[in-house]
């Protein structure tokens, strides 16, 4: 019988188009596919919780004229000098060399605007970055690119990093195009080579040994500086546990949808587990070992407005990091930038190939006429404006949940929106007292 | 000379004493008594200090030094040298596991034996060894030069970047990208003046060289199976 009407097409659901191109790339390249940021597929996130606000049983603060605090104080435990931080939320760590310098400094002057850290990343710290950052948080990594004891001086606090949200488990990346000269150099590497950074620390392995590389780092800065220890959300529990054991004072939790410069797609997408279940298995850590305030814990992973920074300091966190929207907030993605992101075969809003190096916005990229289009001045006003703007809306929702400071925010703010949420988060989901796996329906 | 008796005194009494030189130099000398193993013995030291351990000491001995002669009378444990910047650690006897990691720069000889991951991810340091180095040795090894009397374990300078491999005994076998490369008048030089300055006896004709083949530089689909 002869279709007088345009048939309709069925796609499949487990072969949808996104698969049928990654089977077919992969057929015609060889190759894994590379990309940067963090996972794109829905997980259960600080969207899938809301915040009770007061009522009868509770009264709010006043929104304009009762203060609500924001700051926090982060590796007391042991540090003869703890940082004192504004806001509880960071920047996290991100190297020089998937980023540019310009993109470094002005990371550096938006956090130290308002009053909080930024933090290196896998290469080694730069003088525009410790320049503008007032607190600078030094990344101790597997590679040790650029480690050397002059710059663990001149940090702030060391961070000693066993994973990331975006590829716990597996080692950094920097394809040869970004490893320029300069880059190169502060890496002891070839110029253009495909860098590859080791997964695992050269000098220690298990809990028992970093609590000596921790006592280490403690020695070479004669005690002074916080240790911090961040690990990509996989067992936070029995991680937290075995950090906290080996002496940190700071815990740096970040969750699958945390950002990554370049690493495998299939490795984003499949490999830890979302923030939201992690904060509560690491709070119930701390907890259980009466450290809970005393270690404090930073989360990342997905932080995008007030209500994330809220929800998850309810959960129980000190503070919270970003790094994507932080990007963001510099220009990366911006409508501007989309007649060009389209000649690279990309979008705003969708532009992901950080590791090739021909960001448009100046930020992913070691080209010097692409990095020259980032003003560092105005880029890191832009991030001020957007760290106050996730302040002020935490600060909103904890006054109207009756909370003179954000870290009185807790679990009794909390509702979940699912039964997987609120297992996860281990709060009770809405309209009821249940909590999936720890109270009976 | 300064003696400190580390059965009495503390490492952190130790260290803070000797990262005092930095500020103020009142003593060259120093000599460390009763290490018994204990860790992060003299670690980022900041002078050009002559130190003298009688004992063993424990994991990263002399981590991230910079400008001081140290000398170990005895065994040290893991990571002894860790990422040195410059100045010379010398042991008297064996080392354990990743000795000289990531170090940028100085001499570290050791006249003993090595335990596995020596001249892990160096990154400019010269590192001499009298006896044998263990499994993955200098794996991911970025600049600098290793020279090993005896012999060498499995997967030598795997995935290595610039790092110059001299070997007198067997290699038990080499690992990704490492292969033997021909030793040259050049190199001959380079060696006989590396081990004079280590104060070893030995002929450079006797060496074998290896480095990195440089096919794992950038990726390519027909080395899939190495990655």
């Amino acid at each position: 019988m002869s279709q007088t009407h345009p048939p309709i097409l069925r796609e499949s659901a487990t072969f949808d188009r996104l698969v049928i191109q990654e089977i077919q790339r992969a057929a015609e390249t060889g190759i894994y596919d590379i990309r940067g940021g963090g996972t794109k597929r829905r997980v259960p996130h600080f969207d899938d919780l809301l915040l009770l606000g007061a009522s009868i049983s509770r009264y709010p603060l006043e929104g304009y004229r009762e203060k609500c605090g924001t700051d926090v104080i982060l590796g007391d435990r042991f540090a003869k000098k703890p940082l004192h931080l504004k806001i509880p939320i960071t920047i996290a760590g991100m190297s020089f060399g998937s980023l540019s310098a310009q993109a470094k400094e002005a990371l550096g002057r938006g956090a130290s605007i308002v009053g909080t850290s930024t933090t290196t990343g896998d290469g080694g710290m730069t003088p525009e970055e410790r320049g503008q950052s007032k607190q600078l948080v030094y990344q101790y990594l597997p590679s040790r690119y650029g480690m050397n004891p002059d710059d663990i001086r001149k940090a702030d606090a060391i961070e000693v990093v066993l994973g990331q949200g975006a590829k716990p488990g597996g080692g950094g990346m920097l394809l040869g195009m970004k490893v320029t000269e300069r880059v190169a150099g502060m890496r002891t590497l070839p110029i253009g080579v495909d860098q590859r950074s080791a997964c695992r620390h050269p000098d220690w392995t298990g809990p028992d040994d970093l609590a000596i590389k921790i006592a280490e780092l403690r020695e070479i800065t004669d005690w002074e500086k916080p240790i911090y220890v961040k690990i990509g959300a996989t067992r936070p529990y029995y991680d937290v546990k075995l950090a906290v054991k080996a002496g940190a004072d700071v815990i740096v939790l970040d969750g699958m949808q945390g950002g990554t410069a370049a690493t495998q797609e299939v490795f984003i997408e499949h490999v830890g587990i979302p923030i939201l279940p992690a904060i509560p298995l690491a709070v119930q850590a701390l907890q259980e070992m009466g450290m809970h305030r005393k270690v404090q814990l930073i989360v990342s992973g997905g932080i995008r407005n007030g209500g994330d920074v809220a929800k998850a300091m309810a959960l129980g966190a000190d503070a919270v990091s970003i790094g994507t929207a932080a990007l963001i907030a510099l220009g990366d993605n911006h409508p501007i930038l989309d007649p060009e992101l389209r000649k690279i075969g990309s979008a705003a809003g969708f532009y992901d190939d950080w590791h090739e190096g021909k960001d448009p916005a100046g930020i992913t990229t070691q080209d010097p006429e692409l990095s020259k289009r980032l003003d560092p001045v105005l880029a890191g006003r832009r991030l001020a404006n957007y760290l106050r703007v996730l302040v002020l809306e935490a600060q909103t929702m904890a006054r109207a949940c009756g909370k003179s400071h954000l870290h009185n925010l807790d679990t009794d703010d909390l509702v979940a929106l699912s039964v997987e949420a609120a297992a996860m988060a281990r709060v009770p989901l809405a309209g009821t007292s249940w909590i999936p796996g720890v109270t009976k329906y | 000379m300064k003696t400190v008796d580390l059965s009495t005194a503390s490492v952190r009494e130790l260290n803070q004493a000797l990262h005092g030189q930095a500020q103020q130099l009142t003593e060259r000398d120093w000599a460390i008594t009763h290490p018994a193993g204990k860790h992060n013995i003299g670690v980022g030291i900041d002078e050009a200090l002559k130190i003298d351990i009688h004992g063993h000491a424990g994991y990263y001995c002399a981590g991230m030094n910079k400008k001081a002669n140290v000398t170990i009378h005895g065994n040290v444990g893991v990571g002894v040298a860790e990422n040195m910047m410059s100045g010379s650690v010398r042991v008297k006897g064996n080392a354990s596991q990743s000795a000289g990691a990531t170090a940028h720069g100085g001499l570290l000889v050791i006249e003993g034996d090595a335990g596995a991951r020596c001249g892990i991810s160096m990154k400019g340091v010269d590192i001499v060894v009298k006896g044998s180095i263990g499994h993955m040795s200098c794996f991911m090894g970025q600049a600098g030069r290793l020279v090993v009397c005896g012999d060498a374990g499995d997967n030598l300078g795997d995935s290595l970047y610039e790092v110059r491999l001299y070997v007198k005994g067997a290699v038990k076998s080499l690992g990704s990208d490492c292969i033997e490369k021909e030793v040259r008048p050049e190199h001959l030089i380079e060696l006989a003046a590396l081990l004079a300055q280590a104060g070893v006896d030995e002929k450079p004709e006797n060496f074998k060289r290896y480095g990195s083949a440089r096919e794992l530089y950038n990726f390519k689909v027909d080395n899939a199976a190495a990655y």
